[in-house]
């Protein structure tokens, strides 16, 4: 059972505000269904490679080469929706507080 | 012939004959949609006049033909909400790749479809927008997360449209709504301008009334694009070339894991009478065993919600979407109460599942035992694949099932994708065809037969569904 100070930690983590009523709903669902996937422990995986993607793909590069043009249209809409903005800057509350 | 029922063949041959222009048709399919969408909610937005204007001539491949898209694939300066509150009035800033390709081709982007919030569900029952009714049965889900694309085209409120599928997204709504939802390899199409939900899984696909229709918008949308780095760059074929050859000798795999306990009796008969059809059709049938079959959900629904829990740490009311600015006191409260507010129940849930199994201490039990598992489900395929060229199954357990009936049960509705989300994790491509329907509470309900293939071989995918389409 997940107790409500795990979920504390983990919304903590994930940024997420949840209410006293919210962390005990998530407590038990999450508790559930981490019950079920307790299924993977009966597959023997020693000396078996994790698989991360499945293309194989490795390494795939560009040229350090800048092929956009300063916008000003474009850069507009890409910051125009921020909540916060200042001039062509997004604004946020401060990161480093005294 | 009726417009819902129109394909895009039809749709050609009505220009060329001069029975309708472009103009016409979209009048059409216009006032279908003012007079469905309030009871189906298939659309969440539909687009203004400037958007029709065909780019193209009229001798592109798809000129002139609508489509409806997914709304968690970008439309520039169309808003695309990926189904949440928290992104409820974003406009986006560019043309996913898929777009272009289409606009290139001539489509005519009708509008943005319905899905579970950031594509997180099996119903489209987790949209913040209300969900969307199957057009069989309007008290009955279409199934998701791509739910609004597949009833739209199931209604004919579109000739096609896109879908992304991460875990069966495309194929079990395809299933529910009785049309054809294919999902190409891992890599095949591009993911650029796809919210991001599980970056290892995600592809986009498509929703159609028919396997040839597939085939054409499969090799209008796949191809190698240098903005997806997990795009491969192995050549785009024509599709639709070759999809009548017939089937006698090809070598067929049926699953015995995909018989067992859970698949409703009814579908099980459906998918028994189509392997028989198969047969008929001069294919061998062979019986093969993917042994941990039984593995698989475990396994995804660890692995999505990790990549989930990534991909949507984006959303944090500073750079776009919805934000709770100045009420918050400081920078952890606009994280917080932003993503607190603007984000459903399933989106906060599987947030916090990936997280969990991230975090220290949990990692190497959740997160890597998944991934090593995913490596055996993947070599089970590999080695299926030495004695069959395709294995199908039921693509999903049961029929569409009752809006509200699995809602409040997420582990019961995760059992949906049983079928599904292997294919995900191995990155092959599949497909999901009508092969019949079932009698449920008085209405009719469609069945979906699932046709897996090999890595970039749609082509006999595309082969397998065409034949058992156009036979009797």
């Amino acid at each position: 059972m997940i107790s409500k100070k795990e979920i504390e930690r983990v919304a903590k983590l994930a940024r997420l505000g949840l209410s006293d009523k919210e962390k005990e709903k998530y407590s038990k669902e999450l508790s559930d269904i981490l019950d079920y996937m307790e299924k993977l422990n009966e597959v023997d995986t020693k000396s078996v490679e994790s698989t991360s993607q499945v293309t194989g793909l490795t390494n795939v590069l560009r040229k350090d080469e800048n092929h956009h043009e300063a916008n000003v249209e474009k850069i507009k809409k890409m910051i125009g929706q921020a909540s916060e903005r200042e001039g062509n800057f997004i604004k946020t509350k401060p990161i480093l507080e005294k | 012939m009726e417009i819902k029922d129109l394909t895009i063949k039809d749709v050609k041959v009505g220009f060329a004959k001069k029975e309708f222009s472009s103009e016409e048709l979209q009048a059409e399919i216009l006032k279908l949609i003012e007079k469905e969408n309030k009871k189906l909610n298939a659309y969440l937005s539909v687009f203004e006049d400037s958007f029709h204007a065909p780019r193209s001539t009229l001798h592109a491949s798809l000129a002139g033909v609508p489509c409806a898209i997914k709304d968690n694939i970008l439309v520039e300066d169309a808003i695309c909400t990926a189904g949440s509150k928290i992104l409820e009035n974003y406009v986006s800033v560019y043309d996913a790749v898929v777009i272009k390709k289409l606009r290139e081709a001539g489509a005519v982007i009708l509008g943005k479809t319905n899905l579970d919030e950031f594509a997180m569900g099996s119903s489209t029952e987790n949209s913040a927008f209300g969900p969307t009714k199957n057009p069989h049965d309007l008290s009955r889900v279409p199934g998701g997360s791509s739910g609004g694309s597949a009833a739209a085209v199931a209604a004919g409120l579109a000739i096609f449209a896109l879908g992304s599928d991460t875990g069966g997204s495309i194929r079990q709504p395809a299933s529910f709504c009785g049309v054809v939802g294919l999902k190409p390899t891992y890599g095949r199409v591009s993911r650029y301008g796809l919210m991001a939900m599980a970056s290892s899984l995600d592809q986009i696909g498509t929703l159609t009334k028919n396997v040839y229709d597939s085939a054409l918008v499969l090799s209008i949308i796949a191809g190698q694009d240098k903005f997806d780095s997990t795009s491969v760059s192995k050549d785009v074929p024509d599709y639709t070339s070759g999809i009548d050859r017939p089937i006698k000798g090809l070598k067929i795999g049926v699953p015995k894991e995909y018989f067992g306990e859970g698949l409703n009796d009814d579908v099980e008969n459906a998918i028994n009478k189509a392997i028989s059809k198969f047969q008929n059709l001069g294919a061998e049938i062979i019986d093969i065993s993917l042994p941990h079959s039984e593995y698989a959900l475990a396994a995804y629904y660890i692995i999505m919600p990790s990549e989930v829990s990534s991909n949507l740490a984006r959303y944090d009311g500073i750079k776009y979407g919805y934000s709770v600015g100045d009420r918050a006191k400081n920078l952890l409260e606009i994280y917080l109460k932003s993503r607190g507010a603007g984000f459903g129940e399933e989106a906060r849930r599987r947030i916090m599942l990936g997280t969990y199994a991230l975090s220290a201490g949990y990692y190497e039990a959740y997160y890597r035992k998944a991934q090593q598992v995913r490596t055996l489900i993947k070599n089970d395929f590999e080695d299926a694949f030495k004695k069959v060229d395709v294995i199908v199954g039921p693509t999903a357990p049961t029929v569409a099932f009752k809006l509200g009936e699995k809602i409040n049960d997420p582990l019961s509705m995760y059992l949906e994708d049983v079928y599904t989300v292997a294919i995900n994790l191995a990155g092959i491509p599949a497909i999901s065809i009508p092969c019949g329907f079932v009698k449920e509470g008085g209405k009719d309900l469609p069945v979906g037969l699932q046709i897996i293939g090999k890595h970039f071989d749609e082509a006999s995918i595309l082969r397998a569904a065409y034949n058992f389409e156009i036979n009797e």
